[in-house]
This record gives C-alpha cells, sequence and structure tokens, in this order.
C-alpha cells in the first residue's frame, strides 16, 4: 500500500508561544491509503493542531506535510484541501448552510461544480447518511447528529480522498455518536476513504486499524487498538474517556463526597445527586 | 417572539404570491411604496387598498396576521397622524385654533391620508415578509445588488453574510435562553424592577453571548476554509432563482395600478 499522508519532522507552535515552547515537537508518522488511523491523547496534547496541520489550517514552523504526493505549501494548499474533508467537534460551528442540501453543496460551491452536477451529488450523499428526507431542513431543527452526518454529506458529495475527524462525536449524545460512527464505518466500507480520527471515544478509536497515542506535543507510542487497549487504567492517561459518570464519580470522590459503588449511567447519576441536594 | 420582530413570519403556504419569484416580490414591494404617493384623492386611496385586498386574498394567508403587523407600530402611527391633523395649517374649515395649532378640514383629511399611506405599507410589507422564506429574500437581495460588482462591491460576499446571519438567527436564540436560565439559576432577575435595574440585568447576559458568538465565528471560518472557501469568486450556486409567466403578470398588474392611480388622481 502506498502512503498516502506522510508527516516528516514537525514542529508547531502557536504564533504567541515563545521559542522553546512548542505545541507539536518533532512528529513523524505516514498513513496508508486505506488505513483507519486513531489518534488518542489529552486535552491540549495538540491533537487537534496536528490534524490542522495536515490540511494547511495551521503552518508548521519547521518539519513537511506530504499528501497524496503532493508536499504542503501556499501553492498546493487548496489541491490538498481538496483531497481532505474535515469534521469539527462543534455540530452548530461548522453548519454553513441555510439548509440541509445547501451546507452539503457548500464545497461544491467552492470547487465551482455545475449546477446539474451538484444536485445529483447532493442527493446522493444525503441518501448515503440517511438523511435525504431533511433535505430542506433548516439546522436549528436537527439534532446533534443529525447535523453531523449533513456535515459527512458534505464531504461525501465533495469526494475527498481524506477524511479528518476532529472530535466529531465528542459533543453528542451516545445515539448520536452511534448513528455517526456507523455512517463512517459505511463510508469507509463503500471507497477506499483513508480515515484519521482525533478522539476520545473508545469506541471510536476501536474502529481504527492502528492507534497513536500523542502526549504533550509528541507521539509517544502506536500500535493496534488491541494493544493499545491493554493497558487499562493507563487508558485515562492517554486521553482516552472513562465513561462521564465515572470520571464525574471519581472528582467528587476526590472532593470526599460519599458516592455509591455500581455503575450509574448518566441518569442514574443525575438521580442520585438530586437526592443527595434535597436530602441536605 | 424576537423572531417575529426580527423578520416577520414566513407562513407557508401554496398560493400564487408564495411561488412567485422572491426578486418579484421585493421589487413590487417597493415599487408599491411608491407609487402610494400617487393617490391623492378618496378614489385613489379606494383603488389602492382593493389591490391590496385582493393580494392578500390571493395569498390566503389569515387576516389577523396583518392586523398584528399593525398593532406593534400603531402609537407611532398615531403620533405621526396627530402632528398631520395639528400642524397642516389652515385649509378649508377651521375647527379649533390655538396658537400654532390648528384643527382645519384639510388637517384632518390629511392626517387620515397619512393614516391609510401606513397601512398599506405595513400590509404590503407584511405580505412580502409572510409569503417569502428569509433564505429566498437573501438570494433576492445578491440578484438585486449584482449591477453593484461593477463598482467592487462584494455582493456575492455579502450575499453569504446574510445567509449565514439568518441561519444563526436560531443558534444564537437557544444560547440567549440557555444563558439566560443559567443566570436565573444563579439569582438574576429579568424582567423585573425599573428600567435601570432590568437594563442591568442584561448585561450577564450579553457578555456571554457575546463571547460565545465570537467562538462560533472562529470555528466557522475555520470549517469554511477547510472546505475550500476561497472568496466569492468562481463558485458556482446550487440555489437559482426562476422568473416565470406569474412574476410578468404580477408587474404587468403593477404598472397597470400606475396607470388608473394616474389617471384617477386629482
Amino acid at each position: 500500500m502506498s502512503q498516502i499522508i506522510d508527516v516528516a519532522h514537525l514542529n508547531y507552535r502557536y504564533p504567541q508561544q515563545s521559542a522553546d515552547d512548542l505545541t507539536l515537537k518533532d512528529i513523524s508518522f505516514s498513513v496508508a491509503d486505506g488505513e483507519w488511523v486513531a489518534i488518542v491523547g489529552h486535552n491540549g496534547s495538540g491533537k487537534s493542531t496536528l490534524a490542522k496541520n495536515i490540511n494547511g489550517l495551521l503552518a508548521p514552523v519547521s518539519g513537511t506535510v506530504t499528501v497524496d504526493g503532493q508536499v504542503l505549501s501556499e501553492k498546493t494548499v487548496w489541491d490538498i484541501r481538496k483531497k481532505i474533508g474535515m469534521v469539527f467537534q462543534n455540530p452548530d460551528n461548522q453548519f454553513v448552510g441555510a439548509t440541509v442540501e445547501d451546507d452539503v453543496a457548500f464545497s461544491l460551491e467552492n470547487q465551482g461544480v455545475p449546477r446539474d452536477e451538484m444536485l445529483t451529488r447532493v442527493h446522493d450523499a444525503l441518501a448515503q447518511v440517511s438523511m435525504a428526507e431533511f433535505a430542506t431542513r433548516e439546522p436549528a431543527r436537527l439534532s446533534g447528529g443529525q447535523k453531523q452526518r449533513v456535515a459527512l454529506a458534505g464531504m461525501i458529495a465533495a469526494r475527498p480522498r481524506i477524511l479528518i475527524l476532529d472530535e466529531a462525536t465528542s459533543m453528542l449524545d451516545p445515539q448520536g455518536r452511534y448513528e455517526v460512527l456507523q455512517t463512517i464505518q459505511q463510508m469507509k466500507a463503500s471507497s477506499d476513504l483513508t480515515v484519521l480520527s482525533i478522539t476520545h471515544d473508545i469506541d471510536e478509536a476501536a474502529s481504527a486499524n492502528r492507534v497513536l497515542v500523542v502526549n504533550d506535543g509528541q507521539l509517544v507510542e502506536e500500535g493496534q487498538p488491541a494493544e493499545i487497549f491493554q493497558h487499562g487504567p493507563a487508558l485515562i492517561k492517554m486521553g482516552l474517556d472513562m465513561p462521564y459518570a465515572e470520571r464525574l464519580k471519581a472528582a467528587l470522590k476526590r472532593q470526599g463526597v460519599q458516592v455509591p459503588a455500581e455503575y450509574l449511567t448518566e441518569k442514574g447519576m443525575a438521580d442520585w445527586l438530586w437526592q443527595l441536594i434535597s436530602n441536605k | 417572539m424576537m423572531n417575529k420582530l426580527i423578520f416577520g413570519r414566513y407562513i407557508p403556504g401554496d398560493s400564487v404570491i408564495h411561488h412567485m419569484d422572491p426578486r418579484a416580490k421585493l421589487l413590487l414591494s417597493f415599487y408599491f411604496i411608491g407609487i402610494i404617493f400617487i393617490a391623492n384623492n378618496w378614489l385613489t386611496y379606494v383603488i389602492l387598498f382593493a389591490f391590496t385586498i385582493l393580494a392578500i386574498k390571493l395569498s390566503g394567508v389569515k387576516w389577523s396576521f396583518f392586523i398584528n403587523g399593525v398593532k406593534p407600530l400603531i402609537w407611532l402611527i398615531l403620533f405621526t397622524v396627530i402632528l398631520q391633523v395639528l400642524f397642516s395649517g389652515s385649509g378649508g374649515h377651521v375647527y379649533f385654533k390655538w396658537g400654532i395649532i390648528t384643527i382645519s378640514q384639510l388637517g384632518l383629511v390629511n392626517g387620515i391620508y397619512i393614516f391609510c399611506r401606513f397601512v398599506l405599507i405595513i400590509f404590503m410589507s407584511t405580505l412580502l415578509t409572510l409569503t417569502t422564506p428569509p433564505l429566498e429574500l437573501s438570494d433576492a437581495i445578491e440578484y438585486i445588488l449584482m449591477p453593484l460588482k461593477v463598482v467592487h462591491f462584494p455582493v456575492y460576499e455579502v450575499a453569504l453574510m446574510l445567509s449565514i446571519a439568518l441561519r444563526f438567527v436560531p443558534t444564537l436564540m437557544d444560547e440567549t435562553e440557555k444563558i439566560m436560565n443559567a443566570q436565573r439559576a444563579r439569582g438574576v432577575d429579568f424582567g423585573e424592577g425599573n428600567i435601570f435595574q432590568q437594563m442591568r440585568a442584561i448585561v450577564p447576559l450579553l457578555i456571554p453571548l457575546f463571547v460565545s458568538s465570537f467562538n462560533r465565528a472562529e470555528d466557522l471560518a475555520t470549517a469554511m476554509e477547510a472546505r475550500g472557501y476561497q472568496g466569492g469568486e468562481g463558485r458556482s450556486k446550487y440555489r437559482i432563482l426562476k422568473w416565470q409567466a406569474r412574476d410578468s403578470w404580477a408587474t404587468v398588474s403593477f404598472v397597470a395600478l400606475t396607470i388608473v392611480l394616474v389617471l384617477c388622481r386629482a
């Protein structure tokens, strides 16, 4: 298999940082065509910054990024962005169109695709994420998961080679998360898409062929999901999530609050909290 | 509540008026405001009202929406009418005179004319906003501004800004609601106390709203760039507007109305 993404000795710092303080330190990795790679790490470990370096939203201090044989530079950035679809965290803040179909068409409009072709591509893309019946809906009337599926439809319509998911499921409820993950798996199965997913979600990481662990701007570990998951509690250190209720429980315990030992769902946790407060 | 104040409210429907090209509707609504000033006697005002009522009937929208459209402006209208009545000077029979205030026959008639003009303008513009989705209006504005490209006015950008603004109205209203609830939970009283206390209560609402709007704007700009947005030039359009026979007929009817008005005016 050929390499579709190749990152070599990438260093990056934000303009407000001092010269020796780097957000990304000497990162090198490559992704094979058709591979699904998950990038995990803490908040602030530099995962999102890394993703933004790959499609030229940020420019590195040194090092090179090669996408599909093209070295990323000011000249090639728009070509490369055509090849990469990127879905972000907040479903609302990336919805550009006033309706579902307008949003799906946005990338196509940017590329100057003729209208007749746009109509068929938008329609097909919406059908593929099972959102065709919502084509004329406004975003305000969609759930978070539906909005993320529309974002994916926008990617399908634009036909990128690579899909980057920047914590695309982190703001969704479990149902929405499941739907989005299903859609990505379908997309992956029906085309030779390469997926790079930045995530805290253990299910999403488990779908990948390979997991990269980023910590403090450095690539610290790399392996198949099964190998990485063997670390057990250390997973949390790597930024993979315990379920939210468990994290809340741990935090409460640190504050000296007596918490129930058994596992609680988020709803159960909320009920328990209400009881705790009203008993006081 | 806020929605009504900003854009009127679109009432989905299947009438001839609903299916008209938004460009035709927008231009003809403005044209109508212009020709109202041709009217200067009872007959011409009756004709204008008949025309407006016919248009409203064709739209199939309930009367109550139009009456509600006048209500928020009624004090402004009455104020203007009263000024007109009191300060029109003496023409015809003078009923009352005190200093510079005069109530004359001319003043009363002018006052009623002004009232009619207001009502006609509000009815027609309400008809426009009730039968046209905001998005179509923004498309219409884009087309209408197109000639300004000659003087390098950024028409595409303005149109995209307008449609993004429209798209974010419900999002920001949800957000406002959330922040209000969050602040209420912390003990802020909205809508209580005197006007100064109420104004002060708005501050903890506005600041978080501004901060989050800027964050949203930044995210949106990043997403747009990632999706290949490089400015308006060279983009193709997904939504297009079609001028149809009904739009031409509507235009003809407005021209006919103008001719009738000119013939009937005093």
